[in-house]
């Protein structure tokens, strides 16, 4: 069971979260091309080592950015996106 | 070996309670706190298993986990296969019956195997048995392997509940290390849980001579658990902690006794120290796994601890100075001892000693002589062999921990510490008493204890396997591999360690190579070159020893596995006689009734169509989507434009994924401006609302809308029918039903008892139905209302299989079963959003993908030609030549009692266009025609919603 | 020297001491150049290369290997092996493997133990009774042969199960294909590596790709820690590193690497004879010809290159196999690994030339690879040898991500996610 962090809620096992993709890949509104879209739906960064993933709290409810490492699964750090978007 | 009791040792024995069991049928007597094996030995017997490949004799090896040999199934309740009798407590009415050996170990008819093993050695079957054919020899191979046997009719382990655990600090291994490093700690005010799979704590201590704090190990060591206790700290015996897992968790298995299964301990310490010791590995000699062949710490812990002399004219063998000491035990106990050492600088000893080894065991079940490399022959029944001390290092190589191969003490030891987990004492490679305490005092930042003996210093020469030696020496004593093997491997550049591992097996049997690894690696290092060092070591994978899968699985099981859902109202539908399914995760009604499924499906659909039906919708969605930009946040979410909604109304949409295909369906409700009700599908509402909150974080204004998944908070209550009306005017609700009022898709709400009622105009069957929503602990008196009233109406209870009837004769759908992972909305006929809507939503840009065209499909009713009803989940085929092509399928078929014939659903290719052909289908095997239909079978007009 | 394994040579052997065999494969120094480099020597590398060799005639092919052969997921699988597909293009695939698999011990000279026990997937409500057969009669129609069993004929076949009343997942039935079955996973991989290198492909090992040779914007070859190795055609085969190689090359993959976790029980007497799984549980299981049962469920949910087992998946799926097999509460549990696994959207693999022309990718076999590595190979050499697809890998190009032709098996079950 790996802990991960919540910036609310603090450390938390693992299957108290679902993952959510990519922190970054945002998503392209309107008459975009195929490739642009398909890629923000289908193709990931995969990162080996320290990658930047949205995830969300299942108990809480709240999407946030952590930065983990996907080899030794060290968690980096968790950060709320709501001071991302005031930023 | 012929063992025997010492009368003057054995402090854990009590002679005056004996215990008898059976052993392959043969009744043995030992004493309350001898394990199986010492009983066994103590009882003479010698050859307690036969090897899993060569069907050779052999006898124990150690007195602890690391047992290779002694195994047996214990039978009885609970069955239990491969238990290592060393470990094992020996007690009262056991039946043991002993592993690979029929009718018993001592005489075992496939013995002769041995006699051609030169013909079958490592991975000899990858080489053969290819003609005719690997099917005409697998069963035979496959009933020779394997070690015990399960018996279905018998129990296994009982389910144990599970427990989690925090600390400051975990110490696993309670000897000389482990309790001071605990005692220290818990001293110093820190919360310490110490585990040893021992029921005493002590380790080496128990059976080994010292002195700590000028007290006598075994009291030391009990004195020291008493003063643990007394500071609060948790010491937990027979408790083994198996496997190190992510962020400092540990697993211990916590043994409970026979008949359940041990229980799963997850800790999470914020430190963890290993004092999990050393296993001592053998000397390689021919016929070294002769029954009769034992470590030297064993036979010291038989003779201490048990009381049991392993042998009456004992070579002692070694290349370290820790077997003198069991060399002199053995010899003060009565035994005649020599010692066999090859080392120049061997310490001061008064036993007989030749500077020598052995070259040979000589005996064919047991042992009888040595033959030294000298050339002397030295009669003797037991051969006490020490070829060092492998530090076992399991649970730190399991953290990621890297090792270093130290040339002092011939063995594997931690290179550094690993986040949150040190590793001290004899499995950090200090094998000296001071030292271990010493360790093992620095890692809590205390003071040592003082320690005095045990007296024989460690200094090891190396001895492993050398190559092209004379005779079979062995290694890997429960998967039968010897040093011919490694070297066949080696010559096949199978050189990896893990190719070595795979190709011979060495190792991967059920002690998973505690006493074999090293010596197998080594001698590959010289076969290819290199050092140990550069040969490395496999990955050490969970658990430590075998755990019962039952710890894992604790009480998940039966109805505590993936728990159902149970409706507010379940107790009262069981009382009205209903039959439960599982739909979607929730328990519900599947018809009410003691007939037949078909006679009562069709006797609730029939009725609710004549009078009015009664439904538990409960699990029906019910998300509320609040704030000022809820519109635009739904319009976004669904693929109808929903702001366009008034207040007080209801409508129809799909959800889609954001690639496009139909995800969820169900009637989004306007309460006010700003407040909406998702009635998501029963079995989506989880999903649906994650996906609703993952985007309304991502892409809206968190303040201007919020997400509550009100589902469980309220029942929902579907009265459906022509009279449905009639009868919710006759319980009064005190709303105005009038159509003009409350038209279909529309909303108002009423009262019953006092509590607030919803009610919702929506309809899943084409009649008029209305939703009545109530908090879910007050819905009962309602439920109970409607159904009493209901009599004067003719009510029924309509299960969830009628109501499937019901939606299936309008044509309308059910997701998941009427769509699949490909179903776009226009597809179900929904295509006014993909060519309008102008706004943003999910899945939008992949409607336009060249796929979507290109697998479109039409959702069409389906005709049975012959009155049959068609089966569900067959295929319409399209022939191109002899080649059959899918082109859709069956998705739902009923009887339809209302129509009286059979109605069916299906997606089919350009079906749309196709109305009034006929399809060939394909079912399991056969070939049948159905014609294409439109998807609404009854009141196509659609007039019985307002009637 | 012996070179050809049979009941005859090994008794030549026996009485030879053993002495003669040669090894199953060289260890060679890489060349400077080959026609065709195939990075990763797993199942699907090795096999690539094999039918380079003996069916494109192409000798002067490299695999190379960071580790040691087979240790990737060929070596930590279940080794499952089935052809029971929904979608037309799944089953051409998967039914060339297991074709190609019921040849392969005699073709290789190698006992790569196929047993053909079939596989049994049981079906807990009438609801997934209709959605079965909607599946089998896909396979059917596709030209499988597939059995949808009723009750009684699973109770009849696997006695052990648990038709308690009491049980959490009641059986309905089962979809059960009886050509299904299993393999000796690292005989796979021994065998290919074995024949590829009589055919004269060098097997390079302990070999690190570090970065790749690009040159007018194409692939030309590769750097490693032993040097420098150019290629015509460079090929990767490296399941769960595929996204982190394909970073090396600058572009990304649709794949997600995952672990996923496998585990056998001490071995005991035969007592179960098919593969068995239970989508409701998540579990299956098998027994090897050992006699350990093999036991495998869903991924782990993080995504991960660690390579190794964690508990809550692991309870998980151990409890699902005591619910469905109570007697197993008399097994206990002899090790527990992981392997990464590189899942794409449609759990469908990618046989394509990448944006970087002259490399081309093999990969995004998920859970599901070792039972393709006939196929995979075959197709794989093909697409090196010729710079262009077999009919059969074609819908599996990268392409099928830009234009939405997914072949999502779980679509197939009627799920949309």
């Amino acid at each position: 069971m790996q802990l991960f962090t919540c910036p609310f809620c603090g450390p938390r096992g693992e299957s108290e979260f679902h993952f959510g993709g990519d922190a970054g890949n945002i998503r392209p509104e309107g008459d975009v091309s195929a490739e642009v879209w398909t890629d923000y739906l289908y193709f990931k960064n995969n990162s080996r080592g320290a990658a930047r993933q949205i995830w969300m709290h299942l108990a809480c409810r709240e999407v946030f950015l952590m930065e983990r490492d996907t080899v030794t699964h060290e968690v980096i750090s968790s950060e709320a996106l709501v001071q991302e978007q005031q930023a | 070996m012929s063992g025997w009791r010492v009368e003057t040792q054995g402090w854990a024995v009590d002679r005056s309670r004996p215990v008898r069991f059976t052993f392959d049928g043969k009744s043995v007597s030992g004493f309350a706190g001898d394990s199986l094996a010492s009983a066994l030995l103590a009882a003479g017997v010698t050859t307690v298993g036969r090897s899993f490949k060569y069907h050779r004799p052999r006898g124990f090896w150690s007195a602890g986990a690391e047992e290779p040999n002694g195994m047996a199934d214990i039978l009885g309740t609970p069955h239990r296969v491969n238990v290592q009798m060393t470990v094992e407590p020996a007690q009262d009415g056991m039946v043991l019956r002993s592993i690979n050996g029929r009718p018993s170990a001592e005489k075992d008819r496939n013995a002769f195997i041995d006699r051609f093993a030169r013909f079958i050695p490592a991975a000899f079957y990858y080489k053969t048995f290819m003609f005719p054919d690997w099917h005409m020899f697998e069963p035979r191979i496959r009933a020779m392997a394997g070690l015990g046997a399960l018996d279905p009719a018998a129990e296994g382990h009982l389910p144990t509940a599970q427990a989690n655990a925090f600390c400051d600090l975990l110490v696993i291994g309670a000897g000389p290390a482990g309790l001071t490093a605990a005692l220290k700690a818990a001293e110093a005010g820190r919360k310490v849980i110490l585990c040893d799979d021992q029921p005493v704590a002590g380790g080496s201590l128990l059976y080994r001579e010292a002195l700590i704090d000028g007290v006598a190990g075994p009291d030391w060591a009990a004195a020291a658990v008493a003063r643990l206790r007394e500071l609060g700290a948790q010491v937990m015996l027979q408790t083994t902690a198996f496997g190190r897992y992510e962020h400092g968790l540990t697993g211990l298995a916590e043994s409970l006794g026979q008949g359940d299964a041990p229980r799963l301990w997850r800790v999470r310490a914020a430190e963890t120290l290993l004092a999990s010791g050393a296993i001592e590995r053998g000397l390689p000699f021919a016929n070294n796994d002769r029954p009769g062949v034992m470590s030297a710490m064993a036979a010291l812990q038989y003779l201490r601890r048990y009381g049991v002399a392993v042998g009456r004219r004992i070579i002692v063998a070694t290349n370290n100075g820790i077997a003198y000491e069991a060399a002199q035990a053995l010899a003060l106990a009565g035994a005649h001892v020599t010692v066999i050492d090859p080392r120049a600088d061997a310490p001061a000893c008064d036993l007989p000693r030749r500077r020598d080894r052995i070259e040979a065991v000589i005996g064919r079940n047991g042992v009888e002589a040595v033959l030294l490399a000298s050339g002397e022959k030295i009669a003797a029944d037991a051969v006490i062999a020490s070829g060092g001390f492998t530090p076992t290092v399991h649970l730190y190589s399991q953290a990621q921990g890297k090792l270093r191969f130290d040339e002092a003490i011939q063995g594997f030891v931690p290179e550094r510490k690993v986040t949150g987990l040190s590793v001290i004492g004899a499995a950090n490679g200090a094998f000296g008493l001071a030292e271990v305490l010493a360790d093992a005092a620095a890692a809590v930042g205390a003071v040592s204890p003082k320690a005095e003996g045990p007296h024989w210093p460690f200094k090891i020469d190396a001895a492993w396997p050398a190559p092209k030696a004379k005779g079979r020496i062995w290694l890997d004593l429960q998967n039968d591999v010897t040093a011919k093997d490694v070297e066949l491997a080696a010559r096949e550049n199978f050189v990896s360690v893990e190719h070595l591992k795979r190709y011979t097996t060495l190792g991967m049997a059920n002690d998973q190579g505690k006493t074999s690894n090293l010596p197998g690696l080594a001698l590959m290092a010289q076969l290819t070159g290199r050092s140990i060092q550069e040969t490395g070591t496999t990955t050490y994978r969970p658990p430590f020893v075998p755990i019962p899968l039952a710890s894992f699985a604790g009480i998940r099981g039966g109805q505590l596995m993936n728990p159902v859902r149970r409706l507010p109202l379940e107790a009262e539908h069981r009382s009205d006689g209903a039959l439960f399914r599982e739909y979607g995760g929730w328990l519900r009604p599947a018809w009410f009734g003691k007939g037949e499924e078909a006679e009562a499906v069709n006797r609730e659909a029939k009725a609710a169509r004549e009078s009015v039906g009664l439904f538990d919708g409960s699990p029906l969605g019910k998300i509320e989507v609040i704030g000022p930009d809820a519109g635009k946040f739904l319009d976004f979410i669904y693929y109808n434009t929903m702001s366009t909604l008034k207040p007080g109304r209801c409508r129809y949409g799909f959800m889609l994924t954001e690639q496009g295909a139909v995800y969820d369906d169900g009637v989004l409700v306007r309460l006010d401006e700003n407040r909406f009700i998702v009635s998501c599908s029963s079995s989506h509402t989880q999903g649906v609302a994650l996906l609703l909150e993952e985007w309304r974080q991502d892409s809206f204004d968190r303040a201007r809308v919020q997400i509550h998944d009100a589902t469980s908070r309220y029942a929902t209550l579907t009265v459906t029918g022509p009279k449905s009306k009639a009868l919710l005017e006759a319980v009064g609700l005190g709303a105005d039903l009038s159509d003009e009022a409350l038209p279909h898709m529309a909303l108002t709400y009423g009262a019953f008892g006092g509590e607030p009622v919803r009610i919702t105009r929506v309809s899943f069957t084409g009649d008029r139905s209305y939703e009545l929503s109530i908090r879910a602990d007050r819905a009962l008196p309602l439920w109970r209302a409607l159904k009493e009233t209901g009599r004067a109406f003719d009510a029924v209870l309509l299960g969830g299989e009628a109501l499937m009837v019901l939606r299936a004769e309008k044509g309308y759908i059910v997701i998941g079963k009427d769509t699949d992972g490909r179903t776009r909305p226009m597809d179900l006929g929904v295509s006014g959003p993909f060519e309008k809507k102008r706004g943003e939503y999910l899945g939008k840009r992949s409607l336009h993908l060249p796929a979507v065209s290109d697998q479109a499909r039409a959702y069409v009713g389906l005709e049975s030609l012959t009155g049959e009803v068609l089966p569900c989940g067959a295929h319409a085929v399209e022939r191109n030549g002899s080649a059959k092509r899918s082109i859709g399928f069956v998705t739902t078929s009923h009887f339809s009692p209302n129509l009286s014939r059979p109605i069916a659903l299906g997606l089919v290719e350009n079906g749309a266009s196709r109305i009034g052909e006929i399809l060939e289908l394909h079912h399991l095997g056969k070939s049948l025609k159905a014609r294409i239909a439109p998807v609404c079978a009854f009141d196509p007009e659609g007039k019985r919603l307002h009637a | 020297m012996t070179r050809h394994y049979s009941a005859i040579s090994l008794l030549k052997e026996g009485l030879n001491g053993q002495q003669g065999w040669r090894p199953a494969w060289r260890s060679p120094e890489p060349k400077k150049r080959y026609d065709v480099v195939i990075i990763g020597g797993g199942g699907q590398g090795l096999a690539t290369a094999y039918y380079l060799a003996k069916t494109h005639g192409l000798r002067n092919v490299a695999v190379i290997e960071r580790g040691w052969l087979g240790g990737g997921n060929t070596g930590r699988n279940t080794t499952a092996i089935r052809s029971n597909y929904y979608y037309p293009e799944s089953t051409a695939l998967y039914d060339l493997s297991l074709k190609l698999y019921e040849g392969l011990a005699k073709e290789l000279n190698y006992n790569i133990m196929l047993s053909q026990r079939g596989m049994m997937q049981v079906i807990s409500s009438p609801g997934e009774m209709e959605m079965a057969a909607r599946q089998v009669n896909a396979m059917q129609v596709n030209g499988i042969e597939v059995e949808l069993f009723d009750r009684g004929e699973v109770q009849r076949r696997v006695p052990i199960f648990n038709f308690a009343p009491d049980a959490r997942y009641p059986v309905y039935g089962a979809i059960f294909q009886p050509r299904a079955g299993v393999a000796r996973h690292d005989a796979v991989a021994w065998g290919y590596a074995r024949a590829a290198d009589r055919l004269g492909v060098d097997i390079i090992q302990q070999c690190d790709v570090q970065e790749f040779l690009i040159e007018g914007g194409r692939c030309v070859g590769v750097q490693t820690s032993k040097g420098e190795i150019r290629a015509d055609r460079v090929g990767m085969a490296v399941a769960g590193s595929s996204g982190a190689l394909a970073a090396k090359a600058g572009f990304r993959l649709p794949i997600t690497s995952y672990t996923l976790q496998a585990c056998v029980s001490e071995p005991v007497k035969p007592i179960f004879d098919t593969v068995l799984l239970s989508p409701m549980t998540g579990t299956y299981v098998s027994q090897s010809d050992k006699g350990e049962m093999v036991i495998g469920g869903g991924l782990d949910r993080v995504p991960s290159y660690g390579q190794r087992g964690n508990l809550p998946q692991l309870e998980t799926v151990l409890s699902g196999l005591l619910e469905m097999f109570p007697i197993f509460r008399q097994l206990r549990l002899l090790r527990q690994w992981g392997g990464t696994v590189d899942v794409t959207p449609d759990s469908s693999p990618i046989f394509s030339e990448s944006p970087v022309p002259g490399l081309f990718v093999n990969g995004g076999w998920g859970t599901g690879g070792f039972k393709a590595i006939p196929a995979g190979g075959t197709l794989f050499a093909h697409m090196l040898a010729t710079g262009s697809h077999h009919e059969i890998s074609r819908p599996f190009d990268l392409a099928r991500f830009r234009s939405g032709h997914m072949i999502d098996e779980a679509a197939g079950a009627g799920i949309a996610h």
